[in-house]
């Protein structure tokens, strides 16, 4: 490992310029999608749903929608974006030849990731905190969810990423991998509700699980012991698949 | 020494990238790798700055071994890769900016450089446009403001020419003439033979990962050939009456082209016209060059060795 700070905050930075001049262009369709759901969903489909685990509809699905938000933003960050630096415009080839190392490309990278993942999650936040759906003194708690849901979609899609040879894949990683797991990580419906005996357990190897149970419980004040769990699945499943990367970006930038 | 490589081979897999590589460069020259594209240059100029890893041999710059402290390395050498790799969106000086934050560069050192760079390397005409919007000539002359934003001791130019028209070609050699004039050592590739002859001081004749050849132009040229070539259409069972007891020191032939070299051609052709009797033979006269001898080394021109 030789990691340095201000390198991996130089990598950081690099993509903070050029997100200053796009923004407008790519902030507004990923923001947009968790609107539509929340609308057509929440609010149209929920009009014919009582109660969801205790809450009106749209209640109970926008903390997890807070979660996708993020997801979303790291997601597209860490798959087509790396992948185009990679391989078409070769950042990483020129970032190389200066004092910037393999290490510091890859944290500036994550730390971009979840300052994606900050910024669509937070903004979809605000929203549903003026929709009067998500409290907003949970604002902090808010703040850990999303960068944790920041960092663990980071660590998924890199360790994607740096494997495929094609960038025609990553649809296989968003139809196949993302959308069910947006589907069926107790967004949409309490998964503890409709599953049993040995499911419920393997259901919390899904990783979008994790985060969205933290939103919920959290924006709720239902502090439990099993957020420790969920915050403790989040931190070591991102540093092994964050050591998987390690590996794999020397391999890939090195040879 | 600058640039100290010894013995230094690189393999993928079963492909030998670099056969067994030696290098020394010396401080305040400009030194090239001349050879087609495929030969090992590339590869060569990745383990000088350290982000290949040799096979075996090992590379020192500034005294430092690569492998084991690139950070030191690179801080006091700069890159032009052979692609450009700029920010379309960005413009020159944000370009520049985003760069020198690579190198730890302070805000105050980083804005005097940015300013000294445009003009160097003519941009300030184009600062604040956005890159996507510059020509090619412009792109590469930003591309080469970029490696230089550290100031460094050492650049190296991977192709710096390629794809460029004529005239932006002759603009960019004077760039590196005067960065040369400064004191900086530069190693550069090329597979163009006159880039070679009209900007090194030294250069290696590179082919299938090994170098064939090494040492001044004139001197390459001189030692392998000579001075002059004289080309001409000729038989192949002409050639003994034609050129026997001239002082001819070497000869080519491709297809119907002969190609004689020798110190003097302006007397060779005439001893072969009198030697024709009246018959009009034509013939061209030309100075040797390190395409002659890229040719005498290898019996293919550069541009027919491409793989």
């Amino acid at each position: 490992m030789n990691l340095s700070l201000p390198h991996a905050l130089a990598v950081w930075q690099r993509n903070l310029a050029m997100y200053r001049r796009t923004w407008k262009w790519n902030i507004l369709p990923n923001f947009f999608e968790p609107v539509f759901y929340l609308t057509a969903i929440g609010v149209g489909l929920g009009a014919y749903v009582q109660q969801m685990g205790g809450l009106p509809y749209a209640a109970f699905l926008a903390p997890g929608l807070v979660c996708v938000a993020a997801m979303n933003g790291a997601s597209f960050e860490v798959t087509y974006n790396i992948f185009v630096r990679m391989h078409f415009e070769k950042t990483y080839d020129a970032m190389l030849t200066t004092p910037v190392q393999p290490d510091d490309i890859l944290a500036g990278e994550v730390l971009w990731a979840m300052t994606r993942a900050a910024i669509y999650g937070g903004c979809f936040y605000l929203v549903t905190t003026a929709w009067g759906l998500t409290p907003w003194h949970a604002a902090p708690w808010a703040v850990v969810v999303i960068v944790l849901s920041g960092l663990l979609f980071a660590a998924v899609g890199l360790v994607f990423s740096l494997q495929i040879v094609t960038i025609d894949l990553f649809s296989f990683y968003f139809t196949l991998f993302l959308t069910p797991l947006f589907l069926f990580s107790d967004v949409f419906f309490p998964l503890a509700e409709r599953l049993s005996g040995i499911w419920l357990w393997v259901a919390e190897a899904l990783p979008l699980l994790h985060p969205v149970r933290l939103a919920r419980l959290g924006f709720a004040h239902r502090w439990s012991a099993i957020m420790l769990w969920d915050v403790g699945y989040i931190l070591g499943v991102s540093t092994l698949l964050l050591l998987l990367c390690h590996r794999s970006i020397h391999k890939r930038l090195t040879a | 020494m600058v640039i100290e490589a010894r013995h230094v081979v690189k393999r993928f897999g079963a492909r030998v990238a670099v056969a067994g590589i030696d290098l020394s460069v010396p401080p305040g020259i400009c030194f090239g790798l001349l050879g087609p594209n495929g030969a090992g240059k590339t590869t060569t100029l990745r383990m000088v700055y350290g982000v290949t890893r040799p096979t075996a041999g090992n590379v020192r710059v500034f005294g430092i071994d690569v492998a084991t402290d690139p950070r030191a390395v690179r801080s006091r050498l700069g890159v032009t890769l052979q692609q450009n790799v700029l920010i379309e969106a960005l413009s020159p000086v944000e370009n520049l900016r985003v760069f020198g934050r690579y190198h730890l560069l302070p805000h105050r050192l980083l804005d005097a450089r940015v300013e000294k760079l445009l003009d160097f390397l003519e941009l300030r005409s184009h600062a604040h446009v956005p890159v996507k919007q510059l020509s090619g000539g412009f792109q590469r002359r930003l591309a080469i403001a970029l490696s230089l934003v550290n100031d460094p001791e050492l650049l190296i130019l991977d192709e710096p020419t390629t794809g460029l028209d004529p005239a932006v070609r002759l603009a960019l050699w004077a760039r590196v003439r005067a960065l040369r004039a400064a004191g900086k050592t530069i190693l550069l590739t090329t597979h163009y033979m006159d880039e070679a002859q009209r900007l090194c001081d030294r250069v290696a004749i590179v082919a299938r990962g090994k170098i064939l050849a090494e040492g001044a132009p004139e001197e390459l040229i001189a030692n392998h050939l000579a001075r002059e070539a004289l080309e001409c259409e000729c038989d192949e069972n002409e050639v003994p009456a034609l050129l026997d007891g001239l002082p001819v020191a070497h000869v080519l032939r491709a297809g119907a082209r002969l190609t004689i070299y020798a110190d003097d051609v302006a007397s060779l052709a005439d001893a072969i016209r009198r030697r024709d009797g009246g018959e009009r033979r034509v013939m061209v006269m030309r100075p040797a060059n390190l395409e002659d001898v890229f040719l005498a080394l290898t019996g293919s021109t550069l541009e027919e060795s491409e793989p």
